[in-house]
């Protein structure tokens, strides 16, 4: 119950972070979802090996949780929560695809460590060969690792700084199908509800189970869950009958003033230039062989 | 001819299961006229609301709304003259923003945009609660939801108002409240209540059902003294008609 309580605070939280009101937060909405999906977009369409080169993108989410003071804790946690997802859809690779992709050898510098060493009268480990092996496997699982943090970084940016319902007025005036849309608020709206509800029945058995133990027998929460769907089917049928009074007739229409003026084709334009040169161009390396030339 | 009369003529209702809802319900309620409709739990005050707003439809009898019965063809021309409140502001209130929640009527009504706003405001603004405008129905309090809940339904401009039970869960100044604002209303109302005081307040008439039947019909400081027929219908004197509990003296209304 206090779990349930606690994510339902959590949840109004980022309604709060949702109504700052820093430059970001004021952006036409349509830019942040344009921006958000070309960035998504661009992290997904690399090769499944790929790690090197989503490293860059970590800037946007980075400029953005700056730009717009967002909590960098709570973005956190909210990711952590939802991790297993990524990591049950990856956990496999590494078992399947065996194969060695990636060698990288330590020998030289190793080498170089114990003449150091010895030069200064130390005995480390003995000479020999020293050679890190990495399967495809585990490659693309922190490939899948990455992509999550990136793709879900952003889509909580944006509902942090853009608001689920702008979010959802935004995506109709792309064209998203209508009844998706209400689907969607819908699901937002009553999720404070249901959880709520749900809340209140734990909270009505856990007062009435002592000292029974704090977990729920499996022939209770058949019940409990079967009370709570029929609860949920009378409250949809008596929101439909409040909408078919107020003259619902199947679309949901939202007054939005929405201005998409030159800062929102700037923001626009900017990123989606960098997120392009990001996926065209491997970045790390480049940096790389400039500070190889620079130094050595 | 009026839009503003809501008449009952030999209403039955069974429901599928068999249980009578109502029975022999014979009422008219005129222009501007404000109804109390009181009754013990189960006795068809919601059965009779849903009737009013052609939610369930009667077995035998009908309901007129102006000069036509109601049924399904007419529906929605009568769901435009008819606002309804409904007791759980959760269920009334489904839309992501306060204003988005009472825009959702006019819009409907096909009016454009800046009539909208404009009916926005002024519904908020009657109701006291503009400044809640930009807020989430989720994070209100249940007074706050309340009052918007009307907000939505009166920016509707509707001729009739059908309340269910307006002033449960509400803290005794929210109560308080809404019973002045409900005072200013000039719209015909039809008020669903346990709250006898405030029907006392809010409406010179009172229809008392038991049962799926009409117990009486009548001026409601009348009906509410008779003590016999208040408990035949399961209910309680008033408090503000009752005795004062320190000096036993009758605090009489009058």
């Amino acid at each position: 119950m206090a779990n349930l309580q606690s994510n339902l605070l959590d949840m109004f939280y980022m309604d709060t972070i949702a109504s700052g009101e820093t430059r970001l937060h004021n952006l036409d909405p349509r830019a942040k979802v344009m921006t958000t999906l070309i960035f998504v977009a661009a992290v997904v369409s690399f090769d499944k090996y790929e790690i090197a080169m989503l490293i860059p993108f970590f800037i946007y989410p980075a400029v953005m949780v700056a730009w717009a003071e967002l909590p960098v804790v709570y973005l956190f946690k909210k990711m952590v929560v939802l991790m297993p997802f990524a990591f049950f859809i990856g956990m496999f690779n590494p078992v399947i695809d065996t194969d060695i992709i990636l060698r990288v050898d330590f020998t030289d510098i190793v080498t170089r460590f114990i003449e150091v060493m010895r030069l200064v009268e130390i005995n480390t480990v003995q000479d020999g060969i020293w050679l890190v092996e990495i399967s495809g496997g585990w490659i693309s699982f922190f490939s899948i690792m990455v992509r999550f943090f990136l793709t879900v970084g952003a889509a909580l940016i944006l509902i942090s700084i853009t608001g689920f319902d702008s979010v959802c007025v935004a995506l109709q005036k792309f064209g998203v199908p209508k009844p998706f849309i209400v689907q969607l608020m819908f699901l937002y709206r009553y999720m404070f509800v249901l959880i709520d509800e749900a809340s209140r029945m734990v909270r009505a058995r856990s007062l009435r189970t002592f000292d029974s133990g704090s977990h729920m027998s499996f022939n209770l929460f058949i019940p409990m869950i079967g009370q709570l769907l029929l609860r949920t089917l009378d409250r949809a049928q008596r929101i439909h009958l409040a909408m078919c009074c107020r003259g619902f007739e199947g679309h949901i229409n939202m007054v939005r003033k929405m201005n998409f003026g030159i800062h929102e084709t700037l923001f626009v334009a900017v990123w989606s230039f960098i997120f392009i040169m990001f996926r065209l161009y491997n970045i790390p390396v480049q940096v790389g062989m400039l500070v190889t030339e620079l130094f050595l | 001819m009026s839009h503003h009369i809501v008449q009952a003529e030999n209403l039955h209702y069974t429901y599928p299961d068999g249980t009578v809802g109502l029975n022999e319900i014979n009422f008219k309620i005129h222009h501007g006229e404000s109804v109390a409709l009181v009754g013990s739990n189960g006795a068809g005050k919601s059965t009779l609301l849903l009737h009013l707003i052609g939610s369930l439809i009667s077995t035998k009898g009908n309901i007129r709304i102006g000069d036509y019965p109601l049924n399904r063809k007419n529906l929605k021309s009568v769901r435009r003259s008819v606002g309804m409140v409904f007791q759980d502001p959760d269920d009334q209130l489904f839309m992501p923003t306060v204003f988005d929640d009472v825009a959702f009527g006019p819009i409907n009504l096909g009016l454009p945009e800046s009539e909208v706003e404009q009916r926005v405001m002024q519904a908020l603004e009657t109701v006291g609660v503009s400044h809640l405008v930009k807020r989430s129905p989720h994070k209100l309090s249940g007074g706050e939801k309340r009052a918007v809940a009307i907000a939505t339904v009166i920016a509707t401009m509707p001729d009739i108002l059908i309340m269910d039970e307006p002033s449960s869960n509400l803290d005794p100044a929210s109560r308080r409240r809404l019973i002045n604002l409900l005072k200013t209303f000039t719209h015909t109302k039809i008020i669903a209540t346990h709250d006898l005081d405030m029907a006392i307040e809010l409406c010179e008439r009172t229809i008392i059902l038991s049962n799926g039947k009409i117990a009486a019909d009548g001026q409601t400081k009348e009906l509410f003294q008779d003590e016999r027929l208040l408990n035949m219908s399961g209910l309680e004197k008033p408090l503000t008609m009752q005795g004062c509990i320190v000096c036993s003296k009758q605090n009489f209304i009058c």
